[in-house]
């Protein structure tokens, strides 16, 4: 799939290895939060960058101490009518300091793109005919924010103290 | 009242522009009506039995002459000539075509009013006490932390797509008329033994299918940790509210499963860690940069007596409406006036275009600022002189706006139902109209006393049945319509679900029924007693034998 990285087409770094099969040696893998709690010490020994996918019901607390060695966390979203992942980008940025790669995967929409971004996502997973114009507009649709979020935005509440 | 300023205009022609280019992808076929459909309810519109339906935010009730103005100008352009206002304070067009819908909001932000987060699993426009301002013994004017709440509720990144719709409603003094405890959060504004102003927030009151009434979980929450203490409560509900049924999916739910205890323990974790941001505390000048809009208006220092309106209270039509449609006001020799929605007959909360510019020319006329909507669908001129009274009721009469009914037994809630909504199992509305006409006589209905009936077309509880002395509930069965009644619901600041009586009644038996109803109240009430204080008093069964023995009797 296609990979947009802070508003780019971009190489993806990771392959995503399912259940039982091998690590690939020259890649960064990707593994599911399971994969990553039963082999953990095997994943690192690996020694390639390391993403885990989050399922929309994981909450990404439980890779607290792990998170400094965790390149990429990708929260999945099974039906784009699923907002739990935006609370768990918002937390880990805000309250457990993540600065590696937060990729949305699965099914959104262009018009979810801009509030992801806000809570912390910086990577997208899109469709085959997913142009850039699109996430460029995506991103331009809206001048200002009402509310702080994990992308450190002027609020209009700040914009207003200034004036 | 609260005026844009350029972050605020800017927002919502962003929104306008946005939602014109998902239009116009819908239309070119690159969004499925699946996708199209949750981009299209968070700004408002819906697809109804016979077409789209939009829904306006009318913020907390407020609404200007020129807002109003410009509501019948759209229902003269884009539909049938007339508006329907909500439970929620906000008004719908029934009959708008999609390809004009960017148009129509584009006429809705140049008098500063938008449809941004009236409907989708969002937090919905923020509703409050219809006499803020005027009414006396108030501690805070609601609308100040009700705009501070749109504000921060709107396109919030975090929490726009959350398990299901999340409604907030705010009231200021103890006497709630903004149904607070029904709300997914109800804020109420108190003060503490030293005297400071802060927030009671309840979470988990609702109503459709599994009625509750909320929980206290904020006792008292300081005003500049409002946002951190809602977004709290917003974050427990977005991560662990159930997604994988739609009927328990709403915060009621969650919250009434954990308890309050538990809700409670998880929401101030959260809120302990967004403190630690400190991004959300609310600045002290954008408080008072707020507040100064909603500061009252000048008020002129009048004698509390007025003999204009004592010499019309000679008359019977205008003494009867004073009776019900005044309440008194803070100010001496002024009076809150309610415009009833619901002349006998009539479609509940409906409002033409004529009448809608006619009633902004009045305000026009006498310097009024405001209009407000009540969530029992009526309207409300919040400040008027005593002095003027009469003559503001002869205009409203010859506008058939000076229904002398408020809080009476004709002065019923009732949603679109099967005549309009694609949910309903059973018209509401024509049942509405013919209990207003049997009930018609004004000096039974004055007999009767505060009687407040609320009908709902179906489950979801729009008509907000649940809350009503007497509830309705149309259902369907074997595509027959019929009417169960609730007694001894209540929204007010003693908050109640109604109990369902027993079997319902078909659509020719439920008027008879109801009357057996307030037959049974007379015969059992004691002095000074509401129908609701004598079915608190005396429970369900006298109520129930009277009104089912005598369809008996009636049969044979």
């Amino acid at each position: 799939m296609p990979l947009i990285k802070n508003g780019a087409f971009a190489k993806d770094p990771f392959i995503f290895v399912p259940e039982g099969k091998a690590f690939p040696e020259d890649m960064g893998v990707m593994v599911t939060l399971e994969r990553f709690q039963s082999e953990r010490e095997n994943i690192f020994a690996h020694n390639m960058p390391v993403a885990v996918k989050l399922a929309s019901s994981e909450n990404p607390e439980v890779l607290k101490g792990d998170l400094p060695r965790i390149a990429a966390i990708a929260i999945e979203f099974p039906i784009f009518r699923d907002g739990r992942g935006f609370s768990w980008a918002r937390m880990l940025r805000t309250r457990l300091g993540y600065t590696g790669e937060i990729r949305a995967v699965g099914h959104f929409l262009f018009d979810q793109l801009a509030f992801m971004v806000r809570v912390g996502f910086d990577a997208f997973e899109v469709r085959q005919d997913f142009r850039i114009e699109d996430f460029t507009r995506a991103m331009g649709e809206m001048h200002y924010v009402y509310q702080p979020s994990a992308d450190g935005k002027k609020t209009v509440f700040d914009l207003r103290a200034v004036k | 009242m609260y005026r844009y300023d350029e972050f605020d205009a800017a927002m919502v022609a962003d929104r306008v522009a946005q939602f014109r280019y998902q239009v116009e992808r819908r239309l070119a076929g690159a969004l499925s009506e699946d996708e199209f459909k949750p981009l299209r309810l968070k700004n408002g519109l819906y697809l109804q039995l016979h077409s789209y339906m939009l829904r306006i935010a009318i913020p907390y009730g407020t609404l200007s002459a020129q807002q109003l103005r410009k509501f019948a100008y759209i229902a003269r352009t884009y539909d049938r000539g007339y508006g329907h206002f909500t439970t929620r304070q906000n008004l719908q067009f029934h009959w708008p075509r999609l390809v004009d819908v960017p148009d129509i909001l584009a006429e809705l932000a140049s008098v500063e009013m938008h449809c941004i987060q009236t409907s989708g699993n969002c937090i919905r426009n923020v509703t409050a006490d219809q006499f803020a301002g005027a009414i006396a013994g108030e501690i805070e004017d609601p609308r100040i932390l009700s705009e501070i709440v749109r504000q921060w509720s709107t396109f919030h990144p975090e929490f726009s797509y959350l398990p299901r719709k999340f409604k907030i409603a705010v009231s200021g003094t103890t006497h709630d008329r903004a149904a607070v405890k029904f709300h997914d959060i109800g804020i109420e504004i108190i003060k503490n033994d030293a005297g400071e102003t802060g927030y009671r927030v309840f979470v988990g009151g609702g109503m459709g299918r599994t009625p509750y009434v909320g929980l206290e979980i904020g006792r008292f929450v300081a005003p500049e940790d409002i946002l951190a203490y809602l977004e709290a409560c917003m974050r427990v509900y977005n991560e662990y509210g159930r997604r994988d049924n739609i009927y328990k999916a709403r915060v009621k739910i969650l919250a009434h499963q954990l308890g309050a205890d538990e809700f409670r323990r998880q929401a101030e974790l959260e809120f302990a860690e967004i403190k630690k941001a400190g991004t959300l505390q609310l600045p002290e000048r954008e408080l008072a940069r707020i507040a100064a809009y909603f500061a009252p208006p000048e008020f002129e220092n009048l004698p509390e007596e007025s003999p204009e309106f004592d010499a019309a209270l000679a008359n019977r039509d205008f003494a009867n409406w004073a009776k019900t449609n005044l309440t008194p006001h803070r100010a001496k020799g002024y009076a809150i006036a309610t415009i009833s929605l619901k002349a006998i007959g009539a479609t509940p909360g409906d409002a033409s275009a004529d009448q809608m510019d006619a009633l902004a020319q009045l305000m026009d006329d006498f310097g009024y600022e405001e209009i407000r909507v009540t969530h029992e669908q009526n309207l409300v001129l919040p400040h008027v002189k005593k002095r003027d009274l009469p003559v503001i009721f002869a205009r409203l009469k010859m506008l058939d706006l000076a229904t002398a009914n408020a809080g009476l037994i004709t002065d019923i809630i009732c949603c679109p139902g099967l005549d309009y909504c694609d949910l309903a199992n059973a018209r509401s509305i024509p049942i509405a109209q013919a209990i207003q006409q049997r009930f018609a006589d004004l000096e039974r209905q004055h007999e009767l006393g505060e009687l407040k009936i609320k009908m709902s077309g179906c489950i979801n509880a729009c008509g907000h049945h649940h809350a009503g002395h007497i509830g309705i509930l149309g259902v369907d069965k074997k595509g027959v319509e019929f009417y169960q009644i609730q007694l001894g619901g209540s929204g007010a600041e003693d908050a109640s679900v109604g109990e369902i009586m027993g079997p319902g009644f078909g659509k020719d038996e439920i008027v008879d029924a109801i009357e057996r109803v307030v037959d049974a109240y007379l015969k059992l009430r004691m002095d000074g007693e509401r129908l609701l204080d004598t079915y608190r008093r005396v429970g369900m069964a006298p109520f129930k034998n009277m009104v089912y023995q005598e369809q008996l009797h009636a049969a044979y």
